[in-house]
């Protein structure tokens, strides 16, 4: 910049000539220059401002916004967020309704192989087929050498498993962690657990999903991380579920049956407390579904939930409750019996080709089993009332119990109910339904004509269901079918003390090629409900083909056969459960302290 | 004077900076205590589901029940029966009275010989 001169000398010499004072010249200019000075110091400290306000604005901005972050976010302490729980519980635990296992988790490890990283691929191959006798040697080279560079040689290995194959020593070898499900017991409740897979692979972990059972029923649920920490408690009773296995073991072998079921319920909440389905399996090692044969014979197959079976005369005590409902009868009101019985152009018979007379009073038609009482009973009620009175008690309808298998268990029902549907309805025949539907019923009649939904899930808090039945009806009914079993076809179920009160069941099976029923090939049911006086337990009992040949011919009602194994399980599970025995103790007075001088 | 003002925040921020350096550094060993006490943590808690499961695999029913058929002549145990179920009412009791004295032993109901 060039400076302008306080005293320029044109002016200056122009004002001499002129006789002015040059002075005021210079003063002019240094006033002028003066202000220009300002001005720039001015404009420089503006500047400075702005400057200081911007650093200020962004300084505070930023706190602003840690603040919110901070504020906005949940409070984490740092680090914290791995911590091991999840880890080790990602699949919840299943319990029994006493705490004890019945699925849990286990830290295994799987065997893969990096192919680019193996030493000696023949050597590595031949030392696997040892360890594992599955494994063939020549398979397993030409899957290390076909150009691969990664494959799974085990999903699961044990800690022993693991040493050797440590032992191989071959670089190529790796080991990834994985959690597997255990079952503890076994086949024990095998039906209810069903059975869990892996599900997405990768190197350090593996999905655990459930296959069948509960654990596909309540996948989500198991595998919810939030409630990873609470395990699941069932219903079900570990030790009851062994005895009752135990006893149906036992029956099967001797009665020489196909199969057998059984399920044993609280009356008043519906929860079971054992669930049992021979033949059964090893949820551990659960085998893979037969591809031929019918699937009804698979150990898998759950006969208790999933076998929809016609139930026969365990049916009967709903035509008589229901008819005692609507006030159409009592409990002696004299049933019309007579022989013979031909509706609609069948002929409609009674077991052996019995005759009960004329007339049987309504609960000897239970005791005795009657089919052409239970029909006319059938015909009193009629088609409309009687569909409406089976589907409220859920008969007809798939069991909602939390089991995978539970809703493909259709209840196979005739699309037109007609007149001799309502005739064989109301004594358990041309309808199929799933034992559990049938436990379901007869806890309704025992809880006294409440609505009973069965559940496998223990829960403190239970809400009473929609009334079906009068308190009295339900309270006849079980007088009825304790009558069944002090006078009726049930008598070896009468356990001394326990007061068993239940129904009787034989169908035949309907023949493969589907014209009529096989006589040699039953289904023989037991429902009941004990103690008689106060129903706090349902057992249902079922044999697929059983036959008793201790006398001179074979036998193959339920009488003879499911009768004494559901006797021989509430005599082993009444003390379980702390029932005592009502009336005389069969073993008289308890001793526990003898007089020393009568002893001597 | 001058000085001194220059030298002592001097030195109060080269001690504050020790200060803070030594918390960061304690911090980050308390964190890494904890990832380790962490580890321990999760690797018991695999332990402890390793150990229920072995509990519960060896309490199994059906190894319990071959169990107590094995051990039958030593232990005689035998499932329990509804008759094992009754009302106080029906044992029968000791006989009031005061204790037998026999001898210079006493001899009370709670004797274990008199208990069957």
């Amino acid at each position: 910049m060039i400076r302008t001169p306080l005293r320029p000398l044109a002016r200056i010499l122009d004002a001499r000539a002129r006789g002015q004072n040059p002075d005021t010249i210079e003063a002019a200019n240094l006033a002028a220059r003066h202000e220009e000075m300002k001005d720039r110091a001015r404009l420089q400290a503006e500047r400075r401002l702005r400057f200081l306000a911007l650093g200020f604005i962004v300084a505070f901005s930023v706190i602003a916004l840690r603040m919110g972050t901070l504020a906005a976010t949940e409070p984490s302490e740092l680090g914290t967020t791995s911590s091991g729980s999840e880890i080790t519980a990602q699949r919840a635990d299943i319990l029994d309704r006493k705490g004890r296992i019945l699925a849990t988790n286990m830290m295994t490890h799987s065997l893969y192989v990096q192919t680019a990283d193996l030493v000696d691929p023949a050597r590595t191959a031949s030392e696997l087929a040892r360890i594992f006798p599955d494994l063939d040697a020549e398979t397993m080279l030409r899957r290390f050498t076909d150009g691969r560079s990664f494959l799974w040689v085990k999903k699961v290995l044990s800690p022993e498993q693991m040493q050797e194959v440590h032992e191989i020593g071959d670089p190529g070898l790796y080991f990834g962690p994985r959690e597997m499900r255990l079952y503890p017991n076994g086949h024990l409740a095998a039906h209810i657990l069903g059975g869990s897979a892996f599900g997405n692979e990768g190197v350090d972990s593996a999905e655990v999903i459930g296959t069948a059972g509960i654990e596909k029923a309540l996948d989500t649920r198991l595998r919810d991380p939030a409630q990873s920490n609470t395990p699941l408690q069932l219903s079900i009773d570990l030790t009851l579920q062994a005895n009752v296995e135990e006893v149906l073991g036992t029956a099967m072998k001797t009665l020489n049956a196909k199969g057998a079921a059984a399920i044993l319920m609280d009356t008043h909440t519906g929860e079971i407390l054992a669930l049992a389905s021979l033949p059964d399996f090893d949820p551990n090692d659960r085998p893979a579904p037969a591809l031929t044969g019918d699937p009804s014979e698979s150990p898998l197959f759950n006969r208790s939930v999933q076998g929809v079976y016609e139930l026969g005369s365990t049916f009967k005590i709903f035509a008589v409750a229901q008819a005692m409902d609507l006030g159409l009868i009592n409990e002696n009101t004299e049933i019309d019996t007579k022989q013979p019985f031909v509706y609609d152009g069948f002929r409609i018979n009674e077991f052996d080709n019995h005759n009960y007379g004329p007339t049987l009073p309504a609960w000897e038609v239970i005791a005795v089993s009657s089919n052409i009482g239970s029909a006319h009973l059938g015909l009193m009620i009629g088609g409309e009332r009687q569909q409406a009175f089976l589907r409220t008690l859920g008969l007809l309808d798939p069991p909602k119990v939390e089991l995978a298998e539970a809703p493909g268990a259709r209840a196979l029902v005739p699309k037109n109910w007609s007149g001799i549907v309502t005739v064989t309805a109301s004594y358990g025949h041309g309808i199929s339904t799933s034992l559990m539907n049938l436990a379901a019923a007869y806890a309704t009649l025992g809880n006294g004509g409440l609505k009973i939904t069965p559940t496998l899930i223990h829960s403190d808090t239970h809400t009473p269901g929609p009334r079906v039945v009068s308190e009295d009806t339900a309270l006849a009914a079980v007088r009825m079918m304790r009558k069944v079993v002090t006078d009726g076809t049930a008598t070896f179920a009468d356990v001394p003390g326990y007061g068993v009160a239940g129904k009787t069941g034989t169908a035949e099976k309907p023949k493969k090629n589907g014209k009529g029923y096989d006589a040699d090939k039953v289904i023989n049911t037991f429902a009941s409900v004990f103690p008689a006086d106060n129903p706090k337990y349902v057992l249902i009992v079922t044999l697929d083909e059983p036959v008793e040949t201790a006398g001179s011919k074979p036998r193959r009602t339920a009488g003879y056969t499911a009768v004494p194994v559901a006797g021989e399980i509430i005599r082993r599970i009444g003390p379980l459960v702390g029932l005592r025995p009502d009336g005389e103790n069969p073993m008289g007075t308890l001793v526990a302290y003898k007089d020393p001088v009568a002893q001597e | 004077m001058r000085p001194l003002l220059y030298i002592l925040p001097f030195f109060a921020v080269m001690g504050l900076a020790f200060w803070a350096y030594h918390e960061n550094y304690a911090t980050q060993g308390q964190l890494k205590q904890m990832g380790r006490l962490q580890d321990e943590i999760g690797r018991l808690r695999d332990e402890i589901a390793m150990q229920k499961a072995e509990w519960a695999y060896l309490n199994r029913p059906s190894r319990l029940r071959d169990l107590a058929a094995i051990n039958f002549d030593r232990l005689g145990l035998m499932p329990i029966e509804p008759a094992q179920l009754g009302l106080a009412t029906q044992v029968t009791m000791p006989p009031a009275g005061p204790l037998v004295v026999t001898g210079t032993t006493m001899t009370s109901a709670s004797d274990e010989e008199q208990i069957p």
